[in-house]
C-alpha cells in the first residue's frame, strides 16, 4: 500500500488552523491565479491534499478518519478559501459526500466508501442541480424507478462541482415517494461528463454537466430513509456544505484584508500612501470588522454541529448569508482599492471578486436564505 | 421517561411553533409544520437530548406524528432507560 509520505514526500499532515496556513501558503497561494487561468486544480495538488489528509478528517477514527471536531473543520477550510475558492469548492463537496455516506449509509455502504473517501483515494461531486433547478430543490426533474430489484436513473445535472474529476457521485432524483439520494460511481454505464469552461467564479474547479442516461444501479445505491425524512439526507448535507461555504467565504475576506494591506502599504497617491488615507483606512476597518465578524458566526455554528444542537441549522444558514455578502462587498472594494490593478492578472483580487460573487449563489442563493432566516424569525418572534 | 421525554419533546416543537396548540397526541404533519428542514432539527433533538442514534429503519413518518409516537421511539433505542 502506497503511503502519503510517498504520495507527496515533504507534505505535512493538515490537523488545525496553523498547520493548514502553512499548507495554503506552501501549496496553493502562489499558484491559485494559474489554476484560475487554467480551469483547473492539477492532480499534484490533488495528491498532495491526499497526502496532507486534507479531503475529510472529520470522519471518525474508526473508519481511517481523524476525528476532527466541524470548529477546526471549518477553520481549515477557511485557510483553503483564503487561498483558492475553487480548492475549497473541491473539499466542500467532497466533505458533504463523505458525511452523508458516513451519517447515513447502511454498514455495507460505509464500508464500501468511507475509508477510501476519507483518505482521498475516491473524490465525490454532490448532484442536485439540473439546467432548470437550483435552490429550489422541489423543482428537479431527474428521476428513478424501481427496476429488477434495483434502480434505474435517468436526468441531467448542471453545475457540478468537481464532476470533471470526481469517481462518485451523489445523486438526488424523485423516486416514487419522494426526492432519494443514490451513490453512482462515475464509470456506471450510460453516465456521461460533460465539462462545463469559462464561468465566472472559482472557474478551476472542474465543473460539469453530467447525463444519466438509463443508468442501471443495484438495490444497494439508494443511501439513507426512503419516504418523508429522505429529505434529510438532502437538508442535512446541504447545511454542511452551507457551512463550508461560509467557512470559505470568511477566507475570502481575509485574502481580500491582506491583498488590500500590502498593498496599501506600497502604493501611493499624492505624495501619499495608499494605507494613511481615510477613505482606504475605512475600507479596511471594514474588512477586519466582519472578518472578525462572519468568523464568530461560523465558529458558532460549528460549535452547535458539534454539540448536536438542532439549532446549528438556522445558525448555518445566518453564518453563510452574512459571510457571503460580506464578501462579495470586500472583494469588490479590495478591486476598487487596487484601481486598474485590481482588473489585471497581476494581483489576485479580480479572482477573489469573481469567486465572491459565487458565495452569494451555491449552496442555497442569498435570497432563500433571507426567507428561511425571516421565517425562522416569524415563528419564534413575531 | 415517556412523560418526561413527551414534555421535551413538545417543548421543542412549541419552541419552534409557539403560537400553535399542540397536545401529545395531535400529528404535527397534519398540522402542516413539517417540512425537511423541521424533520432534520426533530431529529438532531432527538438524539441529541436522549443521546441515542435514530437508525434508517425507524426514520419513518408515522415514528414522528406526535409527541407521544416520538417518546415511544426514544424509548425502544433506548431500552435501559425504560
Amino acid at each position: 500500500m502506497t503511503t502519503q509520505a510517498e504520495i507527496a514526500p515533504g507534505v505535512l499532515q493538515v490537523t488545525d488552523r496553523k498547520s493548514a496556513r502553512a499548507f495554503v501558503d506552501t501549496h496553493i497561494v502562489p499558484y491559485a491565479d494559474a489554476y484560475d487561468r487554467q480551469g483547473r486544480v492539477p492532480e499534484e495538488l490533488l495528491e498532495r491534499m491526499t497526502a496532507a489528509g486534507l479531503w475529510a478528517p472529520f470522519l471518525p477514527r474508526d473508519t481511517g478518519g481523524g476525528g476532527m471536531d466541524l470548529v477546526t473543520l471549518g477553520e481549515v477550510h477557511e485557510e483553503v478559501g483564503r487561498g483558492c475558492s475553487s480548492v475549497r469548492s473541491l473539499l466542500t463537496v467532497h466533505t458533504m459526500v463523505s458525511w452523508a455516506v458516513q451519517r447515513w449509509g447502511s454498514p455495507a455502504q460505509r464500508e464500501q466508501w468511507v475509508p477510501a473517501l476519507g483518505r482521498g483515494d475516491v473524490l465525490a461531486a454532490f448532484c442536485l442541480s439540473e439546467p432548470g433547478a437550483g435552490s429550489d430543490a422541489s423543482g428537479i426533474a431527474s428521476n428513478v424507478v424501481e427496476k429488477n430489484g434495483g434502480w434505474v436513473l435517468n436526468g441531467v445535472k448542471k453545475w457540478i462541482t468537481n464532476g470533471q474529476r470526481a469517481d462518485l457521485f451523489l445523486v438526488f432524483a424523485r423516486t416514487a415517494t419522494s426526492i432519494g439520494a443514490f451513490l453512482v460511481p462515475r464509470d456506471t454505464p450510460g453516465v456521461e461528463v460533460t465539462p462545463i469552461e469559462d464561468v465566472l467564479g472559482t472557474r478551476a474547479s472542474m465543473i460539469a454537466e453530467i447525463s444519466f442516461r438509463d443508468v442501471a444501479l443495484g438495490p444497494d445505491a439508494l443511501l439513507g430513509p426512503s419516504g418523508f425524512t429522505a429529505g434529510m439526507v438532502l437538508t442535512g448535507t446541504l447545511d454542511l456544505g452551507r457551512y463550508s461555504v461560509a467557512t470559505g467565504s470568511v477566507g475570502i475576506i481575509q485574502a481580500a484584508l491582506e491583498a488590500c494591506a500590502a498593498y496599501a502599504s506600497r502604493r501611493t497617491v499624492g505624495g501619499s500612501l495608499l494605507k494613511d488615507l481615510p477613505l482606504i483606512q475605512a475600507k479596511l476597518s471594514d474588512m477586519v470588522t466582519d472578518a472578525r465578524a462572519a468568523r464568530l458566526l461560523v465558529a458558532e455554528a460549528g460549535r452547535l454541529k458539534d454539540a448536536g444542537e438542532a439549532s446549528t441549522i438556522m445558525a448555518t444558514w445566518v453564518a453563510k448569508y452574512f459571510a457571503s455578502t460580506a464578501a462579495a462587498r470586500h472583494a469588490s472594494e479590495a478591486v476598487q482599492i487596487h484601481g486598474a490593478n485590481g482588473c489585471g492578472h497581476d494581483y489576485p483580487v479580480a479572482r477573489l471578486y469573481r469567486d465572491a460573487k459565487v458565495m452569494e449563489i451555491i449552496e442555497g442563493s442569498n435570497e432563500i436564505q433571507r426567507i428561511t432566516i425571516a421565517g425562522q424569525a416569524e415563528r419564534e418572534i413575531i | 421517561m415517556s412523560a418526561n421525554a413527551k414534555e421535551q419533546i413538545l417543548d421543542f416543537v412549541r419552541a419552534r411553533y409557539p403560537q400553535a396548540e399542540i397536545d401529545e397526541t395531535q400529528d404535527i404533519f397534519a398540522l402542516g409544520f413539517v417540512n425537511s428542514l423541521f424533520a432534520m432539527e426533530l431529529v438532531m433533538f432527538i438524539e441529541k437530548t436522549f443521546e441515542v442514534t435514530i437508525p434508517n429503519d425507524e426514520l419513518k413518518i408515522d415514528n414522528f406524528r406526535s409527541a407521544e409516537t416520538m417518546s415511544e421511539l426514544v424509548d425502544r433505542l433506548s431500552p435501559a432507560r425504560v
